[in-house]
């Protein structure tokens, strides 16, 4: 296993505003994601599901980083990057939790969450299957020339499947304004993605095979992937064509609510969590002159947003069973014969 | 009228679709500089230029999910794999995303694109380049399944399938490419969901798709000349959405139903009809269904030996003689 990338300083000023809508946003995740393990031990949520602890700058930084009408696709491990997007809290976890006001109204639970409005164009859960998509979308914005840009976000497991090669092979070969963003948190599931990869950085190494610049970025650091996020998505909507970039991270929890992730080295979760980044942020923040109290108060304030989201999502009843015979079809319907 | 190969009601079609809208755009290996390995898609490059007809790499999962993610955003795709034996390898785009994406996100997305792929035997091919694979989608919740038979279908049912809002998986057949027929000039749309009555008996009830239509017509013809029997033959032409009333009307006036089915013989489409007409006109049946399919093998490749499987116009004559009392 290659070292973490250090570190470094962005080479653009990250302004005072943005770096605090970076710090609420990873906030947000972090908290939104610890509210979604404590309803499962509440048994609220049922099913699976895959947390983001630990992994929240880099959704946090192309949150901010990406245009309205940008589009986002993401895995099973996607309510991060859903949020991110501005989707609502309480549509988050009522989803989860298979409630009426959830995002999907419940038909799509944990990994699934799409909020077209909001340019999330889906969640899936097929290892692969969203970077061809991303890279369609890429092209019907290349094609009636509206600037949009497509963000793909897929873990280190996926950079060895199929569809990750034929995708990035054709969205090179096309030009798209395609985004790929490699989350590398070292485990392909249960299993350590070195184990199981011809070479050391998963995505990184594999650029070069598709003629673009080999990105390792340290995804623990929001500002480096705040700058990372608007030098890609720039070149992308510049008609400069896609990029593949690999955030290093880690995953706090882990694979899905079944794991305790018992194969772990020990101390290994200790020295990330040194590296944790929403705490290393905030004392980021504090070194740059920004109040306790504004920190305080934006803390405060997520606290109680997702105390609130929680209320409402627990609140709601379970969805109508119409909506069992709803929207196979655009005519509404599920009708197959005559 | 004009008289039009299959093949180039192919092209015919998808030109029709592109010239009547600009976010239609076709894509598939050898589709546009080679003009498509069956010759199908020969023109559309010249018409259209390189921005609406493009050549892909040879990468089935790339080709279906681009034509996918450009579907959801604002274009209407069509997708051309080269023949369907490869959906195997980018399945999950078929029947996890396309088909799914619209129920799980409680019809937040849009899905407007065609899948066009050439399906079938009797060109010798092998047992990776024959099947008859339309089972596989009418399986799966969520696709429209269409089969035509004759080049007027192919073009009005290709416009349908273009025009709607929901991924349609548009089975053509390969060994009926040079087969000639009669188009209607000027724009031509056929709706999806309309079996057609092909010819009418009072003796029994043929239900084919695609090449068997031919064959099940042939097969009409030599048992009215030679056996006195007066078939129904019925061209299912869209399996989803699929024409029951048009199926259990005829199989309630003749009382007898045989299906004539290209693929191999375990859950074939005629199994789902044989099940249907079971449940709903029981009482009108004279007689047990009849299911004629190709047996439940891969496809040999030699001629005499791929004749010998699928089903023949000597074999659904023999068997209506023999069954249909």
């Amino acid at each position: 296993m290659s070292a973490i990338p250090r570190a470094k300083k962005p080479t653009f000023e990250i302004g005072r505003e943005t770096r605090l809508e970076l710090y609420r946003l990873q906030l947000e995740l972090r908290m939104c994601e610890k509210r979604a393990f404590d309803l499962f031990l509440q048994n609220l949520i049922k099913g699976t599901s895959h947390l983001s602890l630990g992994q929240e700058a880099i959704a946090a930084a192309f949150g901010v980083a990406m245009r309205p009408d940008d589009w986002t696709f993401c895995t099973y491990r996607g309510h991060a990057h859903t949020l991110a997007r501005g989707v609502s809290m309480a549509s988050v976890l009522g989803e989860l939790m298979g409630r009426e006001c959830g995002l999907l109204a419940g038909k799509g639970g944990s990994m699934h969450l799409t909020d077209v409005e909001r340019g999330v164009m889906g969640s899936y859960a097929i290892i692969g299957a969203h970077l061809p998509i991303a890279a369609g979308a890429a092209w019907s914005a290349q094609y009636r020339g509206t600037q949009q840009v497509s963000v793909c976000f897929f873990g280190d497991g996926t950079t060895n499947i199929g569809a990750f090669h034929e995708a990035l092979n054709f969205a090179v070969v096309w030009k798209l304004p395609v985004v790929f963003v490699c989350e590398n948190n070292l485990y392909m599931e249960y299993t350590p993605i070195g184990a199981v990869t011809a070479v050391p950085n998963p995505a990184g190494d594999r650029a070069a095979a598709y003629g673009l610049p080999s990105i390792v970025v340290d995804g623990n650091d929001a500002d480096i992937m705040y700058e990372t996020a608007v030098t890609a998505i720039t070149k992308a909507r510049e008609g400069g064509g896609p990029s593949l970039i690999e955030a290093r991270t880690y995953r706090h929890s882990g694979h899905s609510r079944a794991d305790p992730a018992k194969y772990r080295p020990a101390g290994e979760l200790e020295e990330w969590l040194k590296r944790d980044p929403v705490p290393t942020y905030r004392e980021r923040l504090l070194r740059l002159g920004v109040s306790e109290g504004t920190l305080k108060g934006i803390e405060d304030d997520t606290q109680r947003k997702v105390d609130e989201a929680t209320a409402i999502a627990k609140a709601s009843p379970t969805p109508s069973l119409d909506l069992i015979d709803k929207d196979v079809w655009a005519d509404g319907s599920t009708a197959w014969r005559n | 009228m004009a008289e039009l190969t299959y093949r180039d009601a192919v092209a015919a079609g998808i030109a029709q679709e592109m010239r009547r809208d600009p976010n239609v755009v076709f894509l598939g290996e050898d589709v546009a500089a080679a003009g498509g390995v069956f010759k199908a898609t020969v023109g559309l490059l010249e018409e259209f230029g390189p921005k609406r007809v493009r050549d892909c790499p040879i990468s089935e999962q790339a080709i279906l999910g681009a034509a996918m993610g450009a579907a959801m955003t604002g274009l209407r795709p069509i997708a051309e794999i080269m023949f369907s034996d490869f959906l195997a390898v980018c399945w999950d785009i078929v029947a996890n995303e396309m088909a799914k994406m619209r129920y799980m996100t409680n019809g937040q997305t849009a899905m407007p694109v065609v899948v066009r792929t050439a399906n079938g035997a009797g060109s010798r091919f092998g047992a990776q380049h024959s099947q008859s694979l339309e089972n596989w989608a009418m399986a799966v919740p969520g696709l429209k399944v269409v089969a035509p038979a004759y080049p007027a279908d192919v073009k009005g049912l290709l416009a349908a399938a273009v025009r709607d809002n929901d991924p349609v998986v548009f089975f053509e057949q390969k060994s009926l490419y040079p087969m000639k027929g009669e188009v209607p000039d000027g724009e031509h749309y056929e709706p999806l969901g309309k079996a057609k009555v092909l010819r009418r008996g009072g003796d029994c009830t043929i239900v084919a798709l695609a090449a068997m239509v031919h064959r099940a017509m042939d097969a009409a013809e030599v048992l009215k000349r030679e056996h006195g029997i007066d078939a129904t033959v019925i061209d299912v032409r869209s399996l989803v959405p699929l024409d029951t009333q048009t199926i259990l009307t005829e199989v309630a006036r003749t009382g007898h139903l045989v299906t004539v089915e290209e693929n191999p013989r375990l859950c074939g489409w005629g199994a789902e009809i044989a099940s249907i007409v079971t449940e709903e006109c029981f009482w009108d049946l004279d007689g047990p269904i009849v299911r004629i399919t190709t047996p439940h093998i891969p496809l040999p490749a030699a001629d005499a030996l791929e004749d010998n499987t699928l089903p023949s116009v000597a074999r659904i004559v023999e068997t209506v003689r023999t069954r249909i009392d």
